[in-house]
């Protein structure tokens, strides 16, 4: 059985350093420390310089309402442990503002965005504060508490509409608008001036450009997606060409925007946990993994032995299924059409029906419950695991490893086209693969372990040379590496109850404040929960691996051709449902 | 030589083919059928599988594993007489634990009584709302509402589901989830025996009770 | 489709002509290629679109049911699969690429979220199901429908396929204006549906 992990504020005492601005969060089952406002980025600059936490994982804001609000950071060091949140609290009346870290750590580009667009919390000093999830012009600012949408039927799960006087009702029926739709009194919608993309084409690169023989030329305005086959779902990229060089370029975020918090502090905690399954639909598996900790963190409850075991075997089958997906689309991308994904999607079949008997569902699991798993794995389909682990998976990532590897055109297309150095892979929030493959050994699994996976011996996969090749190569190596812990699980898994607690539709979790977070197949996937001791959660936050990577981007693609931009795009193996939640 | 790896990787998809037929023939000549049988579907989602991967959905069909889930249905109970024992009793933990409150129970009091009665009065599920997550399923103290394996259901219209589109047989259950079945039928055996034993108990304390008449108080 | 069902029963053929010649209407070939070459549009919303991918691949292959040209653009696409939740951000490109598309076309909902709003239906930023917009022709509940549901909706397709006749298909009648044509939705403070716009101005005149 393993106890999980006290909530640690790692060993530094920011508030000896600082000691009139900062002072240690005192909250019971809090963490960390809080700033003053105005001496933010002389702190945050300490923590990174100073005390070395230089991957400023998290971002996100919290309404408490009714009198202030909250913002808070989680930083780490690649170098590993635990790590450090410091917040930053201000008075709830608008316009809330909190100095922008963007200088210190770009990687804050898109999550202080997405905390304006949902918070309304503004951030000076940003470069470019629109909102980012919805679009210009939307009114109000969702994830206050106050704010509520057009098929609001009340704060908390379960409804009393639904039982025992339980008829049945189309919500339509219930808006006054007919539809999933709230607008402001009075408002007239022929004199509505739609906002437009003004402020997004503006905040590009210029259109006209002079070069140094006093010829102008115009740059072209490319729109990529949403609906366009190679961005991995519905995700859109506008950017300024010169010829086919692109020279600016920005994110459009949202389309897939499913109101996953907001809905999530709405539910009971239990009822998250398919929910989560949605995030990186991948990868259900190991959602469910990063928001079980932080709950159990929450309720400080252990996890059954077996099932720990479990949650790494199924954690890593989900990994090897999503690499071999990624290779295979990223193949589709470099114009080998459907063969690799054909092949690749045969072994994710495989492990899918794995998934499927044990859990019930071939994608959306819903399989781990607080404290365990929701069902043992029966014999036939261990033999089945085993059958993969060993025979199966093994012979066809070689398989795979010698059709495409040492293909000259996938080399010509990939070896040498640089994606990120290490430092701006740091400074940019970039986690999982991509990190690695820039030359930062930074694993989650090793750095900070979570689970039982300090017990297993794996490397942490690493290639240095940081182009589209070791991007490629080390998603390989992963699916090798997870095949050795799945060695291990296998042989080592005990018999025994597979969750320590009494199944219960209703869990008690005690006020406080718990980021779990995982080695998602992405990168980090991280949960922050905070609980008033009430059945709901009073914020849940998910700190998506595809969001916060996606922020490197524009820092990645401009000065590349817009050929390669597909395969870049492809290497951060995006999943728009994690990405916009 | 360049172009080397271009062939290697041909190589791969060129034994992919060939393997389709040498199975084939393998097959042949075990005199076995490889294809519109169970087995041959079991092998082809196994380890073994070479060659030819698809399961010619209508003629075959994927081997369903027992817990696989797709929509819930409620169950009940066929009595001798051609009436329908329904096995809910508006408890009302599944439109409870439900997460997108896609469940809706109208529970009536009986007129003489005023108290509840088991049986729902309304059912409905909006599968426009389920997102299949078996919660409901899970909860049930009575074993009453289950997720189903039939995933044809598709339709030219909305799909929310009444009592009558949701009920289904006990024996239909039997079929798609044998051991489960046979799991809770055997803890209701036991539950009944205990349950008996202790009105036994209760009678023999009775019984013997005028046996033993309380001492009458003396003065 | 062989013979037996391409054949009128009301017309005996002589056993050895049997195999050579088919009597048929023009409806029922007309159909017979169409259904068997739909070919859907290349779009992926969702969790729903990886099932979508997967019943193109090796083990479901859409391919025998003449369906795995996918197109990626709407001017070569008979079928709009919307595989997963649309969202109000994203409604306006869902409706421009349904305008785009040549008739005749049709709509399969696909999934729980496209149908009717699915569990992510209460959210702020969700359309409650396509077909508020756009005339869906199968629904498939399930979340998601396993690639197997997805071709027995498909199947489902290929059967309202079957019973359109050539004499009644809208496609050829000349008009003025396309009935099918679809206003795009302009994203004010709220989704605003142009058809709508005097509803909307009445019930936020109500509003207190």
């Amino acid at each position: 059985m393993t106890m999980p992990a006290p909530a640690s504020t790692a060993t530094v005492d920011l508030a000896a350093r600082f000691p009139d601005v900062v002072q240690l969060d005192a909250r019971p089952d809090y963490t960390g420390f809080i700033v003053e406002k105005d001496s933010l980025l002389e702190v945050a600059a300490a923590i990174r310089d100073e005390f070395g936490f230089d991957l400023l994982s998290s971002v996100t804001g919290v309404d408490y309402a009714p009198d202030k609000m909250e913002v808070v950071y989680h930083a780490y060091r690649t170098s590993g442990g635990p790590g450090l949140a410091f917040k930053v609290q201000i008075p709830r009346i608008d316009p809330v503002e909190v100095p922008s870290l963007i200088h210190l750590w770009p990687g804050v580009d898109l999550q202080e965005r997405e905390v304006w667009d949902l918070l309304g919390i503004k951030f000076s000093g940003h470069p470019d504060l629109r909102r980012i999830l919805m679009w210009e012009g939307f009114e109000g600012h969702p994830l206050r508490k106050d704010w509520k949408e057009g098929f609001y039927e009340e704060d908390v799960k379960p409804f009393k509409s639904r039982w025992p006087q339980g008829k049945f009702a189309m919500a339509e029926d219930l808006n006054p608008f007919g539809d999933n739709l709230t607008f402001p009194k009075n408002f007239d919608p022929e004199k509505w001036i739609p906002e437009g993309e003004a402020l997004l084409y503006g905040a590009l690169a210029r259109y006209t450009v002079e070069n140094e023989d006093g010829i102008s030329s115009d740059r072209i305005v490319i729109n990529m997606g949403p609906h366009h086959p190679s961005t991995h779902g519905v995700f859109r990229a506008v950017m300024t060409l010169e010829g086919e060089t692109i020279k600016g370029l920005k994110p459009v975020l949202g389309y897939l925007h499913r109101n996953h918090e907001k809905i999530g502090e709405r539910n009971t905690f239990l009822q998250n946990m398919p929910y989560t399954d949605r995030l990186d639909y991948f990868n259900s598996m190991t959602n469910n993994f990063g928001y079980a900790l932080a709950v159990e963190k929450l309720m400080k409850i252990p996890v059954a032995e077996r099932a720990d075991y479990i949650r790494v075997i199924v954690s890593e089958l989900s990994r090897i299924q999503n690499h071999l997906v990624f290779i295979g689309t990223l193949l589709n991308d470099l114009g080998a059409m459907y063969t690799p994904s054909l092949y690749a999607y045969e072994e994710r079949e495989l492990v899918l029906d794995v998934f499927e008997a044990i859990s019930g569902s071939r994608m959306m699991c819903n399989y781990y419950r607080f404290g365990g798993v929701v069902r043992d794995i029966p014999d036939d389909v261990m033999q089945k695991i085993k059958d993969l682990v060993y025979e199966r998976i093994p012979p066809k990532t070689d398989e795979l490893d010698r059709m495409l590897s040492e293909n000259e055109v996938l080399l010509a297309r990939m070896r040498g086209i640089r994606m990120i150095n290490a430092e701006d892979a740091v400074a940019y929030s970039i986690t999982g693969p991509v990190l690695r493959a820039a030359g930062v050994p930074y694993d989650i699994r090793r750095a900070d372990p979570y689970g039982i996976y300090d017990r297993f011996d794996f490397d942490v996969a690493v290639r240095y040379n940081g182009d589209l090749m070791d991007n490629y190569l080390i998603r390989i190596d992963e699916i090798r590496q997870s095949l050795r812990i799945l060695d291990q699980a296998i042989r080592q898994i005990p018999q025994g109850p597979i969750n320590s607690q009494k199944p219960a539709y209703q869990v008690r979790v005690p006020a406080g404040e718990a980021y779990g977070r995982i080695e998602s197949p992405k990168g980090e996937l991280g949960f922050y929960v905070l609980s008033n001791g009430k059945p709901n959660p009073w914020r849940y936050h998910v700190r998506a691996p595809s969001f916060v990577n996606v922020t490197a981007l524009e820092k990645i693609s401009v000065g590349t051709k817009i050929a390669d931009f597909v395969v870049l795009l492809a290497m951060f193996d995006m999943v728009m449902g994690e990405c916009d939640r | 030589m360049y172009g080397k790896g271009i062939l290697k990787g041909l190589g791969v998809t060129w034994k992919r083919f060939w393997d389709t037929y040498t199975e084939d023939i393998a097959w042949v000549l075990r005199g076995k059928k490889r294809y519109y049988t169970e087995e041959g579907v079991q092998h082809r989602s196994s380890k073994d599988q070479k060659g030819i991967f698809t399961v010619q959905y209508p003629e075959e069909k994927l081997i369903q594993p027992e817990e696989s889930r797709f929509l819930p249905f409620l169950v009940y109970n066929k009595l001798p007489d051609g009436k329908r024992e329904i096995l809910c009793t508006s408890c009302g933990i599944c439109p409870k634990v439900c997460p997108p409150q896609c469940i809706w129970i109208v529970r009536s009091n009986d007129p003489v009584t005023g108290r509840p009665i088991p049986e729902p009065t309304e059912f409905y599920i909006d599968m426009d709302l389920c997102m299949n997550c078996g919660y409901c399923a899970e909860y049930c103290p009575f074993d009453a509402i289950k997720m189903d394996h039939d995933f044809e259901v598709s339709s030219y219209g909305r799909n929310v589901y009444d009592m009558e589109k949701l009920l289904k047989s006990s024996e239909y259950y039997k079929s798609i989830r044998p051991l489960n079945y046979e799991r809770e039928e055997a803890a209701r055996i036991t539950e009944a025996e205990a349950k008996k034993a202790k009105e036994a108990a209760r009678a023999a304390a009775q019984a013997a009770k005028p046996a033993n008449p309380p001492a009458a108080p003396t003065a | 489709m062989d013979s037996e069902t391409f054949n009128l029963p009301q017309y005996e053929i002589p056993e050895d002509l049997r195999h050579a010649v088919a009597v048929t209407t023009l409806d029922r070939l007309y159909n017979w290629g169409r259904r068997s070459s739909v070919w859907p549009l290349m779009f992926g919303l969702a969790c729903c679109a990886i099932e979508m991918i997967a019943a193109q691949t090796a083990r479901y292959d859409m391919a025998r049911f003449g369906m795995e040209v996918m197109r990626p653009t709407p001017r070569q696409a008979d079928l709009l699969i919307v595989s997963g939740t649309v969202t109000k951000k994203m409604l306006p490109p869902i409706i421009r690429l349904y305008n785009q598309m040549p008739e005749p076309k049709y709509v399969v909902a696909m999934g729980a979220c496209a149908s009717g709003g699915g569990p992510f239906k209460e959210g702020y930023n969700v359309v409650a199901g396509i077909d508020k917009f756009l005339p869906v022709d199968v629904y498939i509940p399930g979340c998601p429908p396993t690639p197997q549901a997805l071709i027995a909706g498909l199947i489902k397709l290929q059967e309202k396929i079957d019973k359109q006749t050539i004499k009644e298909a809208s496609w050829y009648k000349r008009k003025v204006k396309d009935p099918n044509y679809v206003p795009v939705p302009i994203l004010g403070p709220d989704l605003i549906d142009p058809r709508r716009t005097a509803d909307i101005k009445a019930a936020a005149a109500q509003k207190e």
